[in-house]
């Protein structure tokens, strides 16, 4: 069972701000979906691989070449907040 | 279509077209576009019909789902946070679109990052399915089948991760094609979950996914996934004399509509009628099907979906707190309710200690569901079902109810997990509600998924059974 204080939890740890409004709503449908996952359960996946990627490909390489890429201006474009060429973030300390 | 349709606009008027288009758009009651890029794309095809251009697409508009990036065109993904995202480069999909003289109209709207069955999550409001303006025309790429459904755009792509181009394709009655995995690059495609999601076409008829997907299709150096590209319009009206398809006994009884039923089994019979042979197959995992999807489409996104903390685009607060406060506000304030339930479950999964019990083991329960088809390829060439077990919903049925939403995807997420072909086109109604039948084929195989469904198009046209104009 999922409790409100995991709900809480979790959502510090995607960085998503809830209320307690949509924190009770999510600890009713976190838990009937769960539940609903736990099928899963029933499967005997003893000696089963886990597939990470449905196509055969491993080390993909190509030569270290520079192309063409984005400007420094084209890459700002849409950024909110910037100054001098940078992203400007907010405070990290 | 296309191919006639590009010869029109080259002995006619381009711009008269996609004007009427536009025209058509602006007194619709479909909401399938959010933002139509009127003033480049008419500019485009002024110049194409005083000096046209040669191309598989010469001078025919194209609608772009919201997801796939558009240099110089609003790209949201239907969500908030993204509002105001003008992507400085074009997806690999819209460069080869492109190449081949298309003219990129607008883009359509979409559950907000494609997690929904009804394109209801959408910031830009429900979309709403031409077949009947009180139901959902599917999703997640329910723009881009409601237009062409709704005559509003001659072709589209949208992308699926779980079924989000052939639920629709269902509910609308159009022909939506999801192609192996690889096979289209997602250079430019927002990701919502990388390993299972391709970008594919939506068209009125086979020929013109076959034509669409022939151009869009191929290696792409940007996305090491990509793989080499087969050939799709060569040998698309050979017929299917011989064809060994696959009924899997899983895709039909309890949950699934009887109308439903009835108009797959008819196709069969069409199929059988046109020189297949057909004989029942098990997929013994697909009940599990549903739960492994969900969980690792969850975990990634909730991986994918960091990067939106209005940093470098997007939604950003007037004042700043620390880092943590300040994005923790901004992706409350910018994600609807269906995307902070997919990342919070998706980051449940992925926590210490319930790693093993819910990623871990539905990547195991994948291995199983991919086995289940490739032990079905052995003895048949193709499988056939239903693609939805429902006909289209009525808006606002099931939004409050998210399980029974995903329960909804039951024969689309498997094809995702297994990293198969499968296309869906219309084989009858439900009343006035379309029905689409879903054919599956071996990895990389499309090319024989098309021929069977260009041929059962032949002998069952009900492309040619449009909506009311509305």
């Amino acid at each position: 069972m999922i409790t409100s204080e995991d709900v809480e939890h979790i959502s510090w740890l995607a960085s998503i701000k809830i209320s307690d409004e949509e924190k009770e709503k999510f600890v009713d449908q976190f838990n009937s979906i769960l539940e609903y996952f736990h099928q899963l359960d029933e499967v005997d996946t003893e000696g089963i691989e886990a597939t990470y990627r449905v196509v055969d490909l491993a080390n993909v390489f190509r030569d270290d070449i520079s192309c063409k890429s984005l400007t420094s201006e084209e890459a700002l474009k849409n950024a909110p907040r910037r100054e001098n060429g940078y992203f400007k973030s907010p405070r990290i300390v | 279509m296309l191919a006639q349709l590009k010869d029109q606009l080259a002995a006619g008027s381009a711009e008269d077209y996609l004007q009427s288009l536009f025209d058509k758009i602006e007194h619709s009651k479909l909401n399938a576009f959010t933002t139509l890029a009127k003033e480049s794309a008419l500019s485009r095809v002024n110049e194409f019909d005083r000096k046209p251009w040669p191309g598989l697409l010469a001078g025919v508009p194209i609608a772009i789902k919201e997801c796939i990036s558009t240099k110089g065109i609003e790209t949201t993904c239907s969500s908030r946070i993204l509002r105001g995202y003008v992507p400085p480069y074009d997806a690999h999909v819209v460069e080869r679109l492109k190449s081949e003289g298309a003219i990129i109209m607008g883009k359509t709207n979409m559950d907000e990052f494609a997690m929904g069955t009804s394109t209801e999550t959408s910031c830009f409001g429900p979309t709403r399915n031409p077949w009947d303006l009180d139901t959902v025309p599917g999703g997640s790429s329910g723009g881009s089948a409601a237009a062409v459904a709704g005559g509003e755009a001659p072709c589209s792509l949208g992308s699926d991760t779980g079924g989000s181009v052939r639920c629709p394709a269902s509910f609308c009655g159009v022909v939506g094609l999801k192609p192996t995995y690889g096979l289209v690059s997602r250079y430019g495609l927002i990701a919502y979950a990388n390993s299972l999601e391709q970008i594919g076409p939506l068209t009125n008829t086979v020929e013109d996914s076959a034509l669409l997907l022939e151009i869009i299709a191929g290696h792409d150096w940007r996305d090491s996934t990509s793989a080499e590209k087969g050939s799709y319009l060569q040998g698309l009206k050979d017929g299917i004399q011989g064809l060994e398809v696959g009924i899997p006994k899983e895709y039909f009884g309890e949950g699934v509509d009887k109308k439903v039923e009835k108009a797959v089994w008819d196709a069969v019979s069409a199929l059988e009628s046109l020189g297949a042979a057909w004989k029942e197959v098990s997929l013994p995992h697909t009940r599990y099907a549903l739960a492994a999807y969900y969980v690792i489409a969850m975990s990634e996104a909730s991986s994918n979906l960091a990067r939106f903390d209005g940093l470098r685009y997007g939604l950003r607060k007037e004042i700043d707190q620390d880092w943590h406060t300040t994005f923790a506000e901004i992706r409350s304030e910018g994600f609807g309710p269906e995307v902070k339930r997919r990342v919070l479950l998706g980051t449940y999964a992925l926590s210490a200690g319930y790693y093993g019990r819910y990623y871990l083991k539905a990547l195991k329960v994948r291995t199983l569901i991919k086995e289940d088809f490739l032990r079905a390829f052995k003895h048949v060439d193709l499988l056939a079902g239903p693609t939805m077990p429902i006909p289209a919903f009525k808006i606002g049925e099931r939004i409050n109810d998210p399980l029974s939403l995903y329960l909804a995807d039951v024969f689309t997420v498997p094809i995702n997990l297994a990293g198969v072909p499968a296309i869906s086109l219309p084989c009858g109604f439900a009343g006035h509600l379309p029905i689409g039948l879903q054919l599956i084929g071996r990895h990389f195989e499309e090319a024989t998924v098309l021929r069977a469904a260009q041929a059962y198009e032949e002998a069952m046209p009900f492309y040619l059974k449009r909506p009311e104009a509305i």
